[in-house]
């Protein structure tokens, strides 16, 4: 009997999540981090914020956002551990707590996006 | 396979160099590839950001005001600048890699790297620009 490797099923969510983070990552640090704090832009007021975020479309893409990106760390963040510090005997402990945190991450933005009050 | 292999007189000892841990630092481009890989922590990063960001939101305009006050703070700023660098580096480093993994074809032929490159980073540039637009503003 083949043993079914799930290693492509990772990989693939770390390709998605790698995807995600390169288009809407920076745009979104660079506001958020330096643009609004440093006053070189001017943040749209709460109540904008806030009919925006409770849409479901930007919920959606919020939870895509926070969850695939999450897999991503998890799956690179293990291998660099792997190959940097050479901590192979720490496998399944590494890979426990790196899909473990990504999988927590992503129960968290479903429950923060489920429903916004 | 086993780490810890017992060593018998008709089992000799596998003849393996010890890779030092510090063997990235060596080399220019192995200095860039765990670059690379350390984006990964910028990106969990600023996804506990926005997970801090959007629990701020729901607590209302109070507690949001807050947290935009607290991103003030000049560690803040000088965390967020060095996740910014690293996200970049992650971003560039992963569009040039697209041609690798896209191999499409039109027509029989193979469609040019520079092309798929540059579309990516076209749509790259859109999606910024939009993000600027919708969140900045009265």
């Amino acid at each position: 009997m083949i043993r079914r490797s799930n290693e492509p099923f990772l990989w693939f969510l770390f390709s998605a999540g790698g995807v995600v983070a390169a288009f809407l990552m920076p745009a979104l640090l660079f506001l958020n981090g330096l643009a609004f704090p440093l006053g070189w832009l001017t943040p749209s007021r709460y109540e904008n914020t806030l009919i925006l975020v409770k849409h479901p479309i930007t919920r959606l893409l919020l939870f895509v956002m926070c969850s695939l990106p999450l897999f991503h760390w998890a799956h690179r963040f293990r291998f660099t551990l792997y190959d940097g510090l050479q901590i192979k005997h720490l496998n399944e402990v590494i890979s426990f707590l790196c899909y473990g945190g990504a999988i927590g991450g992503t129960a968290l933005a479903g429950y923060l996006l489920w429903n916004i009050p | 396979m086993n780490q810890t292999p017992a060593y018998t007189t008709h089992h000799p000892r596998w003849y393996r160099t010890r890779v030092s841990t510090y063997w990235w630092s060596r080399k220019w481009a192995y200095f860039r590839f765990i670059v690379r890989e350390l984006t990964s922590i910028a990106v969990a990063y600023f996804v506990v950001l926005t997970l801090m960001q959007i629990h701020a939101l729901r607590q209302g305009a109070e507690a949001y005001a807050e947290f935009q006050e607290w991103l003030r703070r000049p560690f803040l700023i000088t965390l967020n600048a060095i996740s910014l660098f690293f996200v970049l580096y992650h971003a560039i480093t992963w569009f040039n890699l697209a041609p690798k993994a896209i191999a499409a074809r039109f027509r029989g032929k193979r469609i040019p790297d520079v092309l798929i490159t540059a579309s990516n980073y076209g749509a790259w540039l859109a999606v910024s620009a939009g993000l600027v637009w919708l969140l900045s503003g009265g």
